[in-house]
């Protein structure tokens, strides 16, 4: 017998994932055909078959459907406020440098309201890995107008279509100073996974967007179907094209969603050049932050 | 699968088998199991788990792969496949369920 | 446990308060400092940024004051003493974040030195019109603690004293000087490291398995665990149970705001700290902090020497308010005198704690300069008949 229909109970222990869940916490919130569980589980996959210690690895989280993301994985997770993931991820690792800190949010939290620290953050190369899940939508509240609405897409505070421009989120991540940059669809399982671990496996300022339906709200909103619909134009109409010119990558409403990784590159993180750089201009008298952390005791 | 030719090492291949492990009560009756299943083995059960939904059920049994495809793309950890030995004893390695797939 | 002595430049120095805060911060073992530029409260930064290179310090100026307080909250749960730098506009945009440390229970220290408001007001000149922001800036419920340097000595010292009352709390002190108190240059003696006595960052002894990060234990605040150290435990602003998870009913958000509050209210006696002088044969009281604590002082001088009975009290610590201390006085009083460089802040909670019991007369100032103490004196005066 090939099947086997289980318990909740009885399974628990048995998903392969669970060891990176909140078990006691699961069913999580997201809709039916919501997209945000599948990245959840390719990001636990990359984490699984890393060679990264479980224990120094931090997970931050903003406002929002993806904001929930912290509150269901077993790291050390923090659901901060609504666009300060970057800033708050930023604290945590300077404060003790040898965490691995993700920072794991929507597309409203991190190129809205978080825009500036976004961009700041990839300026310094600031050596967060960066998960935007991107729905095209402020989902959580109802399905406003976000930055990265398409053109003529229909949401609750622009009723009769977005006229305005969307970002280009890959073209911002780059220009901005980003040294990993990728973009997929929560249908491209394994070659996200695998961008998760390459990203996991890098310093600096590292970026990954990942399309996804929103099924109760942004395929509501403009009559797209269910979030299976939505992903079976994602594999009608997503191209991969590894290395593109991030200028070429806008998504317009509908259309087709260019794929791949775009930017794949090493330079100094944050920490490296401050400690490079005191080091050269104070000598024997600089004393950087130890990986521990800043923490005074006994 | 349809073949041009044959393999030269078919006879050095074996085709992995799965046990698909359905979670009922956690599914919420996406369909992304049943969509993209490369070997067709899931369709949407008639029946209701206890939210309401329609959890998928196995229709071709024996043909599951172990492919994980189905456990990575559940949204809601509600469905996965583990290894299963072959009529010779052999059960294929794990690397299939770790490692994405390389270039 | 006495402090870390990489940050102690012990001796004996002329700073101006800025100065001595910075220090001080670095004395208490604060190691991460998060700031954007503001006037009056740049300097405090500028000194951290040339010292903290040498004792494993970081410190990283934002893009904003949002970012800045953000960062904070996130250090300080790497167990690092963390602190930021701001002025009124500043001040006004950390109130998010500063509720989120306030929700979290993360110890940090929030330095505002006031100037004239509001908007941009006066950059460069005194104010005291953060007063109430201070207690109330953020939404919703919850208690914090503030504190009133008058001096450059005091700035350092209590730097020190807010660093402590923020672990053993962990609650975000806010460190309210003034730009008078910034600016001006005195003496400030800094004691040897094994003259200081901080309170450390304390751990959870429980192992991961058993580790509640928001369990309540009889009055005393929850354990802490380092983000880092495998606990894998969460936190997050909403309202929250003892393991830290989300909980959307009455019930908790009624158990989460109650200790919130109660965590500082049951414990005002040991927190609060007030100064008198000449209280006990008092007809007037005097109640001023920061910058006009100084002047009021004259203004008293002048009025004793009038033939006024006038007391003085002076806070030190100004949230938790002391209530107790003003309902017991009112009593034996007739009125108190509040000057303070707003239109009244603190004046209405004397006011309110005195429950008619005794006059309450404010002596508003606009900012920009000090009060004239011949105004103080003449308040008194009146207050006195």
């Amino acid at each position: 017998m090939s099947t086997q229909k289980v318990p909740v109970q009885d399974a628990m222990e048995e998903h392969p994932i669970a060891p990176f869940l909140r078990m006691d916490r699961i069913p999580h919130i997201w809709c039916p055909t919501c997209g945000i569980g599948t990245v959840v589980k390719c990001y636990a996959t990359a984490l699984e078959g890393s060679a990264l210690d479980l224990d120094k690895c931090a997970i931050v989280s903003g406002i929002g459907c993806t904001g929930r993301v912290a509150g269901y994985m077993k790291l050390d997770a923090f659901h901060s406020t609504h666009g300060r993931a970057i800033p708050f991820a930023t604290g945590l690792k300077l404060g003790r440098p040898e965490l691995h800190v993700t920072v794991f949010s929507g597309d409203g939290d991190l190129s809205g309201i978080g825009g500036n620290h976004f961009i700041h953050a990839a300026r310094r190369n600031m050596d967060l890995l960066v998960v935007l899940v991107n729905n095209f939508i402020y989902a959580m509240t109802g399905g406003q107008n976000a930055p990265t609405t398409p053109l003529g897409a229909r949401s609750s505070t622009m009723p009769f279509g977005n006229f305005e421009n969307p970002f280009n989120l890959p073209h911002l991540a780059a220009t901005c100073g980003a040294t990993y940059v990728a973009r997929w669809t929560s249908l491209h399982i394994r070659r996200l996974t695998k961008s998760f671990s390459e990203a996991l496996h890098k310093k600096g300022f590292r970026f990954i967007e990942i399309v996804t339906p929103c099924a109760t709200l942004y395929s509501r909103l403009n009559k797209l179907g269910s979030g299976l619909d939505l992903m079976r134009f994602y594999h009608d109409n997503a191209e991969i094209r590894h290395g593109a010119d991030t200028r070429d990558l806008d998504i317009d409403f509908q259309d087709r969603i260019i794929c791949g990784k775009f930017i794949d590159e090493d330079r100094p993180t944050f920490l490296e050049m401050k400690d490079k750089h005191y080091t050269e201009v104070l000598g024997d008298k600089y004393a950087p932050m130890p990986p521990e952390g800043g923490w005074i005791h006994e | 699968m349809r073949y041009w030719r044959k393999p030269l090492d078919m006879d050095q291949v074996t085709v992995p088998k799965g046990d698909v492990i359905i979670i009922a009560d956690r599914c919420k009756g996406c369909g992304f199991c049943v969509e993209y299943c490369p070997k067709d083995v899931l369709v949407m059960s008639e029946g209701f788990n206890r939210k309401g939904y329609h959890p998928p059920e196995v229709v071709k049994n024996g043909e599951c792969v172990n492919c994980n495809l189905c456990e990575m793309i559940c949204p809601d950890f509600a469905i996965f496949s583990t290894a299963v030995a072959d009529g010779a004893g052999n059960t294929p390695s794990e690397t299939q369920k770790e490692a994405p797939v390389e270039n | 446990m006495k402090t870390d002595s990489a940050g102690v430049l012990a001796g004996v120095h002329y700073l101006d308060g800025d100065y001595a805060c910075g220090e001080g911060a670095m004395a208490a073992g604060c190691r991460f400092v998060a700031g954007y530029p503001i006037t009056p409260s740049t300097e405090v930064v500028e000194r951290i940024s040339q010292r903290f290179p040498m004792m494993s310090g970081t410190f990283i100026q934002m893009e904003d004051e949002l970012a800045s307080m953000a960062a904070v909250v996130g250090a300080s749960w790497t167990g690092t003493k963390s602190m930021t730098v701001t002025s009124g506009p500043g001040f006004s945009l950390m109130m998010e974040n500063i509720g989120l440390a306030a929700m979290m229970e993360t110890p940090c220290v929030v330095v505002n030195v006031q100037r004239g408001g509001p908007s941009t007001g006066l950059p460069t000149m005194v104010g005291q019109g953060d007063m109430m922001q201070a207690r109330w800036g953020s939404h919703g419920d919850y208690e914090l603690i503030s504190m009133c340097p008058q001096s450059p000595q005091e700035a350092f010292d209590l730097t020190i004293d807010a660093f402590n009352l923020s672990e053993r709390y962990r609650v975000p002190v806010m460190f309210m000087m003034d730009e008078c108190v910034g600016h001006m240059t005195e003496k400030v003696v800094i004691p040897p490291a094994e003259e200081i006595d901080v309170v450390p960052r304390t751990l959870t002894d429980k192992p991961p398995g058993e580790f509640m990060p928001y369990k309540l234990n009889g009055g005393k605040v929850p354990e802490f665990a380092r983000a880092g150290d495998g606990y894998k435990f969460h936190s997050t602003g909403l309202t929250h149970d003892e393991r830290g998870y989300p909980d959307m009913s009455v019930e908790c958000q009624e158990v989460n705001v109650r200790h919130l509050i109660d965590k500082i209210r049951l414990n005002v006696d040991d927190i609060i700290r007030v100064e008198f002088e000449q209280v006990d044969d008092a007809e007037v009281v005097v109640v001023a902090y920061g910058i006009t604590a100084r002047v009021a002082r004259m203004g008293i001088d002048m009025a004793r020497s009038k033939g006024v009975k006038v007391g003085f009290m002076r806070l030190v610590v100004v949230w938790p308010f002391p209530e107790r201390h003003i309902a017991e006085l009112a009593g034996s009083i007739g009125a108190f005198v509040v000057p303070e460089i707003n239109y009244g802040q603190i004046s209405l909670e004397v006011e309110r704690c005195a429950g008619g019991k005794c006059a309450t007369v404010h002596v508003p100032h606009g900012g920009g300069g000090v009060h004239d103490p011949k105004a103080i004196c003449d308040a008194i005066v009146g207050a006195a008949r």
